[in-house]
């Protein structure tokens, strides 16, 4: 993990003279991260590519409801070389789940982004084959959404059935 | 431990006595007389109460239903069908620790066609459920379903959006309970499974469910296929009117 | 059939009601069908007794003549096809007409409910499209409805042979949000515990995948050996299978007296356990026609698909967490990382067992150098306090009573804790919104990236070492969907 001081560098290189580029920097005694826009994040990652971060590890989904931009698309990068890792965020909000794929660069993204668009619904612009990969295609919804049911059944054995408790009259 | 000792010197034979399976003092000359009958008979020599005796020494009589459901259920043929963690507990039933073919289940079939039993190993899924029915459908009579495991009876610790327990899309006949269920449970499910078959020939037990007539087969002919159509929505009627 | 039955059905005298029913049965054979087999008879065969008979015999006539002008037909076609194309590489003839098969969910060598929609030019794999999500269960979604502790056990059942690594993922990210220092004991009982899930798991691995490839006997040895390690972690912990042994913190408790000697015994004959699969496998010649030189796919390509773990270094990239980046004192301990050179399907097997060697070298040195001390954090807030406490402590009751009802409470933040687990690198994701339930959790399973190498991995090789590779690539059904 980059301490602060390269983090600043590496978020300098990757906003390259466009102060609008990267939106936010954190960094815990544990994670660094570069919040960048979310058309921006090709270029973003290509910047940090040639800074030896060359590997896209994860590629996951964050539902932030009730905050806004509600969704976030997290790339954890790794360089072999330097053995580290660094962390970028995008933010989009529910109006607009748009999010630049990154397939073309990073192959391994393909599996990863199909999946945070079958449970968060933020569509990856210029992906292949956007289609669902893990619920049926005829699924509607997205159950990954904080505002979306866990679902299931209430366990009721015999004699323990619920009840109106009818305790309001 | 003071009864034992009892019937030990009662039997006067030796500490070999308290083994059921141990010989008695009358064993040897039964044994004699029955060789004897054996040797004569051979020899086309015996006759009148001694054939008697023999035939009701060595022929068992069932009726042949009994004797089928015997054959059937102590070769119950699990089709190879793992969904999640319990399929790995139940390639370890045909391990060396747990050796199913003790209990004739350790040909495990490939296709659904051959198998006599499907063991539900694991979670199924909102999206799997209609394949596993397909496949206990594809499977012919007599065919046997169990559930191992707490999701695929019960949705278990996962009681989401994803899961649908065996019951609601297929007729389970033992469930096996843990998460997941050590081998020997499975092998206690599988023996309850034989003592039912073995025990209810007519698969009574089945009814309750509706497991009946629910293989797929091919239809013969354009014939039968259009008959089977008629006859399904003559039954959608029928429950149509029974709600209107 | 009751008894009453049977009695009924004992012998029967030849003559009576047998022989009537025999000619009842016969009768349907009737006057129409006679009259019409008469005629037919007339014009065919004036020897056939009956007219079913005649019938069937002309039935058969016809069919056998076309038959015979079918095989005429084949062999007709069979002189224009020019076969010399095709006795050597079947791989380079240019045929054009394609087969897509599919293969799954339920097939017994996809290891799971695995889909493969496989596109076929005769024998030759031309492309494979793995189709997914038939063992999905929502465990993201059903840890967020938990409390910290709650969630171990459900993610533990994600990728069900690595459950010590899923549990050290989850709790890894949640000790550093918690800011919490796991004690040397524990992190060293945690390593005995991972590296013997590792062996645990690469022996069924090792079991199915040459059961796929005919070499059946070696299931039943690999699975003498894994019983030995379920034995180990049910003699540690009461279960076989989805633990629950590490805990945030450290683990639930210390080891029980004499499990050290346990262990002792199955690490003395693992080693010559391996040198006998070897035996039997490493030099036969089947199974390294059917592994070498199959499934080739260089370092570049596969880190562009983002393969890690045993598949990588099979290609001869030494990357492993454990050396890179050590987590739970795997620097203390003094291993190799084996690697291949070309990244077939003999390397990635070959790796995997020199993985398992080198796993026993770990935790030899790990039960040598055993600490003494506590086994979980000190810190009330994240465990529980010993039962002795409670009896003593008004503290001690509050803090159990709160961890017990209410769970901790993590600060906000977000954390994301890679690990090397048996299939690669195992990283899991923790966003806490300052609750008492995680927010967010999600892994990062390398089956489910890995996965995605599998049709360049598989194209241009024959359907029958597709299964090998699929094999090789030890995709977990429960980890790729989750």
């Amino acid at each position: 993990m980059p301490d602060l001081a390269a983090l600043e560098r590496l978020a300098d290189i990757v906003g390259a003279g466009d102060d609008s580029v990267v939106v936010a920097q954190v960094h815990t005694d544990r994670r660094s991260e570069i919040q960048v826009r979310p058309d921006a994040v090709v270029e973003s990652l290509e910047r940090l590519r040639s800074q030896g971060y060359q590997h896209l590890m994860s590629l996951h989904g964050v539902d932030y409801y009730p905050e806004e931009p509600r969704f976030g698309v997290i790339y954890e990068l790794l360089s072999f070389e330097l053995q580290d890792r660094v962390t970028v965020k995008v933010r989009v909000p529910l109006s607009d789940p748009h999010v630049a794929s990154v397939t073309g660069k990073w192959p391994t993204a393909s599996f990863q982004e199909r999946e945070v668009f079958d449970m968060f619904g933020v569509v990856f612009v210029g992906h292949p084959d956007m289609r669902r990969i893990l619920l049926p295609d005829d699924y509607i919804g997205h159950p990954q959404r904080r505002d979306f049911p866990v679902g299931g059944e209430p366990v009721l054995f015999t004699g323990n059935e619920q009840r109106n408790p009818g305790w309001w009259k | 431990m003071e009864v034992i000792r009892h019937g030990k010197a009662e039997a006067g034979i030796g500490p070999a006595a308290a083994s059921p399976h141990a010989l008695q003092p009358g064993d040897k000359e039964a044994f004699r007389a029955r060789q004897l009958r054996a040797r004569d008979l051979l020899r086309g020599e015996l006759e009148g109460d001694d054939i008697e005796q023999h035939v009701r020494d060595s022929i068992v009589t069932t009726t042949l239903d009994k004797a089928a459901h015997w054959a059937q259920g102590n070769s119950i043929f699990p089709l190879t069908f793992g969904l999640a963690c319990c399929s790995i507990e139940m390639i370890s039933l045909v391990g060396a620790r747990m050796d199913m073919s003790r209990f004739g289940s350790e040909a495990m079939r490939a296709t659904p066609r051959q198998a006599d039993m499907i063991i539900l190993a694991g979670r199924v899924s909102m999206k799997m459920a209609p394949i596993v029915r397909r496949i206990y459908d594809q499977m012919l009579e007599p065919k046997y379903a169990i559930a191992m495991g707490a999701c695929s009876s019960s949705m278990g610790v996962f009681n989401n959006y994803a899961i649908v327990p065996a019951d609601k899309f297929m007729p389970v006949d033992v469930h096996i309970p843990g998460c997941p269920p050590r081998p020997e449970a499975v092998v206690y499910g599988i023996l309850k499974l034989r003592k039912m078959i073995q025990d209810d020939p007519t698969m009574a037990w089945r009814d309750r469910y509706r497991a009946h007539g629910t293989e797929e087969t091919k239809p013969w002919s354009l014939d039968e296929l259009e008959e089977r159509a008629g006859r399904a929505a003559e039954l959608e009627q029928r429950e149509q009117d029974a709600r209107a | 059939m009751s008894t009453d039955d049977e009695k009924r059905d004992g012998p029967v005298p030849e003559d009576g009601e047998a022989t009537t029913g025999s000619r009842e049965h016969d009768a349907p054979a009737t006057q129409g069908e006679r009259e019409r087999g008469a005629e037919i008879a007339d014009e065919t065969d004036a020897t056939t007794p009956s007219g079913i008979a005649a019938t069937a015999v002309q039935e058969r006539s016809e069919r056998e003549a076309e038959w015979e002008e079918l095989a005429k037909r084949y062999r007709a076609d069979e002189a224009t096809i020019d076969f010399s194309s095709q006795l050597g590489a079947v791989a380079t003839q240019d045929e054009t007409e394609l087969l897509t098969i599919n293969m799954g969910p339920h097939h017994p060598a996809t290891h799971g409910v695995l889909r493969l929609l496989t596109t076929l030019e005769g024998e030759v794999i031309r492309d494979v499209k793995p189709i997914i999500g038939y063992l999905h269960t929502g465990i993201e979604k059903t840890a967020e409805d938990k409390a910290y502790w709650k969630v171990i056990p459900v993610v533990e059942r994600m990728d069900y042979l690595a459950y010590y690594f899923n549990a050290m993922a989850y709790c890894g990210a949640v000790e550093e949000l918690l800011g919490v220092e796991v004690p040397k004991r524990a992190q060293y009982l945690r390593v005995i515990h991972l590296e013997l899930n590792r062996i645990m798991s690469h022996l069924v691995w090792l079991g199915t995948t040459m059961l796929d490839l005919g070499a059946i006997s070696i299931l039943w040895y690999a699975f003498r050996e894994r019983e030995t390690v379920l034995d180990l972690f049910e003699y540690s912990s009461g279960q076989r299978m989805h633990t629950r042994y590490f805990q945030i913190g450290g683990v639930v408790e210390d080891i029980p007296a004499g499990w050290d000697k346990k262990l002792q015994r199955f690490l003395d004959e693992m080693p010559t356990r391996l040198d006998q699969y070897e035996a039997m496998l490493s030099k036969n010649e089947i199974i390294l026609q059917r592994l070498k030189n199959v499934g080739v796919l260089d370092a570049q390509r596969l880190q562009e698909w983002g393969v890690t773990g045993p598949l990588l270094r099979a290609a001869g990239v030494p990357w492993d967490l454990r050396k890179a980046t050590p987590y739970s004192s795997y620097e203390d301990f003094d291993f190799k990382v084996p690697v291949g050179t070309i990244g077939d399907n003999y390397d990635r097997y070959a790796v995997r067992i020199a993985e398992m060697r080198e796993s026993v070298k770990i935790i030899q040195q790990a039960l040598n150098g055993l600490p003494e001390g506590p086994t979980i954090t000190e810190d009330r807030k994240v465990a529980l306090p010993p039962r002795h406490e409670l009896a003593t402590s008004m503290e001690a009751l509050i803090h159990h009573f709160k961890l017990v009802t209410e769970g901790m409470r993590v600060p906000e933040g977000e954390s994301y804790f890679p690990i090397e687990g048996p299939r690669g690198e195992l990283g899991c994701f923790v966003r806490s919104d300052g609750s008492s339930k995680p927010a967010r959790v999600h892994m990062r399973d390398p089956s489910f990236v890995n996965l995605q190498a599998f049709g360049d991995m598989a194209r241009g090789e024959y359907i029958a070492d597709m299964i090998a590779t699929l094999a090789c690539l030890d995709p977990l059904l429960g980890g790729i969907d989750r």
